[in-house]
């Protein structure tokens, strides 16, 4: 099938395309220079066109999620939607339903989510749910952070051996890339206490933080990964955590880059939002954005998404579980918790976001501040580390804050607490998005972190993702507050979104269901070490999980279709 | 118990297979194999081997419909499978129920012809772990895999559950007795406790048996979080058990490095449901602040847990979900199987890997026998009396591979060791069979 989208002002940052009156053209789901007279035409004249939106953090699909709708029906009824001739019934509103999910990202415009955290053991259980979710294809990253042979490897201080491990363990839980969450400190909640900041070591392990991310990003680049390190700090949430996250950024400044990936940074930091916090408990907590962005813009080994808070009642979940039973503490919500033997652990709590709140607040404040103080877009992705500072589907109302400092003004004058004026520098920063920053922190700048080199631009030879909107950049004022809802409102009902040169979404309704993709990275030239390290490592998986290693694996049954990475580690 | 004979004559071995018996999902078990049977199995306790071997006698072989005698006849698939697929076509308010020994994959199946139909799908934790549910969804799930509890714990309490008998290997292959990471010495690393009225198999090998009166439960799980909450007990005996012991044993549960409590049907079905399971969570969310506890239902069937995980990502909701508006719902008391059959709702239900017939209520199970039942399973048993329609499915774990999520929630993928029986088909072919043939009847009418 061929398309033609004639004459939309098209926004493509990776080819310094800003708002040209283009066409762009496909064939065999991707982007052509020429298309035959059969193309079929699609009339798009003036309206918003860019590459279909990349999700570089969220949590869409397994354990921790399943366990949210378990445990949330009050969830799932509010987000009731029928069934229709083409789409299956929808549930849930932070924690939506598998087909719920990829509906609503493909309407939003979106082809591409990371699913950030797979815990191996129960990647099966993930995988499943990749294949319930249609229309987006899912590049999940396996959780290494606080694993007990990683904690081995580096103790042992080789490097060598959790290269090998980590290629061998991405082939068995058929993941993309590599994930740390609170490293030590997930394991230190196997006994209910937690580590404070990068230099305290696990209980036990004599392993700390530093450590862990050191070597994990160290190997990251030893095997090339198509992504980096990507990590979620220690002290998580924590009033003063903002020195721990610049610390972690910074333990890994003289990692050398692999020169075969496309990607700049060789370490993203995730959800930072929720790591940039100055202060010493949360009575006299402000925001610490402007050292941690100031950080950044001097950095390009780094780049982070933000988790940004939306002011709603939403569903916390992450495998940083010590935090929330912190939350637990202080909401007394119902609490729930999983820990993963070997591995990992992870907590779930629901968490209602109010803009009176004063902590909520300066939460969204400092978000908004990293958007607007990190000079470069490339270095900074638009996320709400879904479902966590607040779903998915919110992603449109926070590009209408971005593009309007008058709207943002309205807020902080009528709507949020004043500890977001008070104790932030928000309300001095008039900085405003256009169509280029959002095009950039949607779709080129996730692609691009995440070594996608199809996704997330326009070029010759690019998967056919493509969404337009129904909206002329031309004709629309966005830094008008009033517009704000416009913004909303248009970006969250493509009028195409087209997936692979097949249009799934016309006019804000599915009118296709694809199934999607499980990408995942096989490495190959570490066969040898791979074969040795499991040797090694298999009397101690034998006698410490409970499951046999033959059925631990996820077989390929259960990744139709995928889409395989094929990296040359010896390279 | 007599000395048996090893057994020495088979052909091969097929390794790491996975019981499909009791929520434990033991995958470490050998199957000797004999001219397409398993003729021994290793590693599992009796009641899984039992399942697995002694298949034979009682095995659904043919699909089977009544005769106007009222007798089960031999038919051929296609008749059975038109037959069923018409009543299903036909029905205003058909049941789906059961599914907790099939797998995931059947499952699937399932509710595309649920949703297809505006059926109402629901297994059998209407009728065990409902309560549970109920309670987590109060109040919270503190959970852990069960490798957590080999590595780490010191201290191990099961209530209202005796695995000795219903899930013998829990102990041995998990909980108690394995060397743990931290915990290299097993049995002898750690604290045996059995809350439980009687003195069960469980009780007796304790090395601390509380046994609170019957309906004592909620009394006593209070008592331990009143003491923890720094409250005297006013009475001087609290659900039957000394108030001295009552602070003793929670001295000691506050003092472990890490507990786990694992509870059973016997504390989710006394006299306070669902509230005891509130309160047992709670009491286990307050321990966590002196130390590390969790906690886990045993579940029954091997794929019990797996049709909640499985409803809840596909729908959002765990269990008894009616999809007759086109959209999910999900209400205890009204769209459970139990609650509708009472109200004589259904007028044709499947029952699929589930026996009804000999577990639910007498009111529910006349119901049961005054409208068309389609029963797709292995075994002959009480719901094959209430059935019309017999559709012989096949064995998952031993002849079909699939799907299943032990009790903690790990998924397993259950691999096969030997053929099905010629004149069966796997439930996942069974199921979507129906689904067809019902779509082209529905379509044809259109
Ligand atoms: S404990 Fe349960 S799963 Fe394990 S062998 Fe026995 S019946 Fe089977
Ligand atoms: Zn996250």
């Amino acid at each position: 099938m061929e398309y033609i989208l004639k004459n939309g002002i098209v926004y493509d940052p990776t080819h310094n395309v800003a708002g040209d009156k283009k066409d762009v053209m496909i064939k065999d789901g991707k982007i052509v220079d020429n298309v035959s007279s059969d193309a079929k035409v699609l009339d798009v004249t003036d309206k918003l066109v860019m590459a279909a939106g990349v999700d570089v953090h969220a949590h869409i699909a397994g354990p921790k999620l399943c366990l949210g709708r378990l445990y949330r029906p009050e969830d799932s009824r509010a987000g009731l939607v029928a069934k229709t001739d083409i789409t299956r019934a929808e549930t849930g509103f932070s924690i939506p339903s598998c087909s719920a999910t990829g509906y609503r990202y493909s309407r939003m415009g979106y082809g591409t989510v990371t699913e950030a955290a797979v815990p191996p053991l129960e990647a099966k259980h993930t995988h499943e749910e990749i294949m319930a979710i249609p229309n987006i294809d899912v590049s999940p990253l396996a959780l290494f952070g606080n694993n007990w042979f990683v904690l081995q490897f580096v103790k042992a201080n080789d490097l060598e051996g959790l290269a090998a491990f980590v290629a061998a363990w991405l082939k068995l839980s058929k993941c993309y890339g590599m994930k740390v969450v609170n490293p030590c400190g997930s394991e230190a909640w196997g006994w209910g206490m937690n580590v404070h900041g990068i230099d305290d070591p696990a209980p036990h392990w004599d392993v700390t933080g530093r450590e862990v991310v050191r070597a994990l990003t160290q190997v990251n680049e030893m095997l090339g990964l198509p992504h980096s390190m990507h990590v979620h700090p220690n002290d998580l949430g924590h009033p003063g955590n903002y020195p721990t996250t610049i610390g972690t950024l910074d333990a890994v400044k003289d990692i050398k880059k692999n020169p075969n990936v496309i990607r700049d940074q060789t370490i993203h930091c995730t959800h930072l939002q929720f790591h940039c916090y100055g202060g010493t408990s949360w009575r006299d907590a402000k925001s610490g954005a402007a050292p941690v962005a100031d950080y950044i813009n001097k950095n390009k080994h780094v780049t982070c998404d933000v988790g940004q808070v939306t002011f709603d009642e939403t569903t916390t979940m992450t495998a940083d579980a010590p935090m929330e039973y912190d939350l637990y503490k202080l909401s007394g919500l119902k609490w729930a918790n999983k820990d993963i033997e070997l591995e990992t652990a992870a907590g779930l709590i629901p968490i209602i976001y109010s803009p009176k709140a004063p902590v909520n607040a300066l939460q969204w404040a400092i978000g908004l501040e990293l958007f607007l103080m990190i000079n470069d877009p490339w270095q900074v992705v638009l996320t709400t580390d879904s479902p966590n500072a607040g779903p998915f589907i919110r992603y449109p109302r926070i590009m209408s804050w971005l593009m309007s400092s008058d709207r943002r003004t309205e807020m902080l004058e009528n709507e949020v607490h004043k500890w977001a004026t008070k104790r932030t520098d928000l309300a001095s920063l008039d900085r405003v998005y256009d169509w280029n920053d959002i095009a950039t922190v949607t779709r080129s700048a996730p692609a691009k972190i995440l070594g996608l080199e199809q996704r997330g631009h326009l070029g010759v030879g690019a998967n056919a993702d493509v969404a337009v909107y129904d909206i002329e950049p031309e004709n629309f004022d966005a830094t008008k507050a009033s517009n704000a809802s416009v913004i909303e409102d248009v970006m969250g009902r493509a009028a195409y979104t087209i997936k692979d040169g097949e249009i799934v979404v016309k006019d804000g309704k599915i009118v296709k269901v694809v199934p999607s993709r499980h990408m995942w990275t096989n490495v190959t030239g570490f066969e040898e070490q791979e074969k040795k390290v499991l040797e090694d490592i298999m009397p101690m998986f034998n006698r410490y999980y409970t499951i046999k290693f033959e059925n631990y694996k996820v077989f390929d049954h259960y990744i139709d279709p995928a889409i395989e990475f094929k990296i040359d580690a010896g390279k | 118990m007599a000395y048996e004979e090893p057994i020495t004559d088979y052909d091969h071995i097929v390794e790491n297979c996975t019981c499909a018996f009791c929520g434990s999902n033991c995958d470490d078990l050998d199957f000797l194999v004999k001219g397409n049977h398993v003729v021994g199995v290793r590693h599992a306790c009796r009641l899984g081997a039992s399942k697995i071997m002694e298949d034979e006698d009682q095995r659904l072989k043919v699909p089977m419909m009544r005769d106007e005698n009222g007798e089960l006849q031999e038919v051929d698939w296609d008749t059975a499978l038109d037959a069923a697929a018409e009543l299903i076509a036909n029905a205003v308010r058909p049941l789906f129920f059961g599914w907790s020994e099939t797998s995931i994959e059947c499952m699937k199946k399932g509710l595309k012809l649920t949703e297809y139909v505006g059926a109402v799908i629901d297994n059998q934790a209407t009728i065990c772990h409902g309560p549970t549910v109920q309670a987590v969804q109060n109040v919270g799930y503190p959970l852990m895999t069960l490798g957590e509890v080999k590595n780490r714990a010191d201290m191990v309490v099961y209530t209202g559950s005796n695995p000795m008998n219903a899930h013998p290997r829990h102990l041995a292959r998990y909980s108690v007795f394995p060397r743990g990471w931290f915990r290299q010495r097993g049995r002898f690393d750690r604290t045996l406790v059995t809350w439980d009225p009687k003195f069960s198999d469980t009780a007796k090998m304790s090395d601390i048996w509380v046994p609170f009166e019957e309906n004592g439960d909620y009394g006593f799980c209070n008592a331990i979080r009143a003491v923890l909450k720094g409250k005297e007990l006013k009475e001087d005996v609290i659900s039957g058990i000394p108030k001295q012991d009552i602070i003793d044993l929670t001295e000691a549960m506050k003092n472990v490095e890490f507990g786990a409590l694992f509870f059973g049907l016997g504390l989710t079905h006394t006299l306070s449901k669902q509230r005891n399971i509130d309160i047992a969570i709670q009491l286990v969310q307050d321990l966590n602040a002196y130390t590390k506890w969790v906690l886990l239902p045993m579940r029954g069937h091997f794929n019990v847990n797996g049709f909640n995980i499985y409803m809840a990502y596909e729908m959002g909701f765990p269990y008894g979900v009616d999809f007759c508006r086109g959209y999910p719902r999900y209400m205890i008391g009204e769209t459970t199987t139990v609650d509708l059959l009472n109200r004589k709702e259904p007028d044709v239900f499947l029952v699929i890997a589930a026996d009804p017939g000999a577990h639910f209520p007498g009111g529910a199970n006349m119901h049961l026998a005054n409208i068309p039942v389609i029963q797709i399973d292995i075994h002959w048993g009480p719901s094959t009396e209430l059935a019309d329609i017999v559709l012989p499915g096949t064995f998952i774990g031993v002849e079909t591979p699939g799907t299943s999520y032990r009790m903690d929630s790990v998924p397993i993928h259950m691999k096969s060791a030997i053929d099905p029986p010629e004149t069966c088909r796997e439930d996942e072919w069974i199921v979507n069979e129906l689904y067809e043939r019902v779509k082209k009847i529905k379509e044809e009418a259109k």
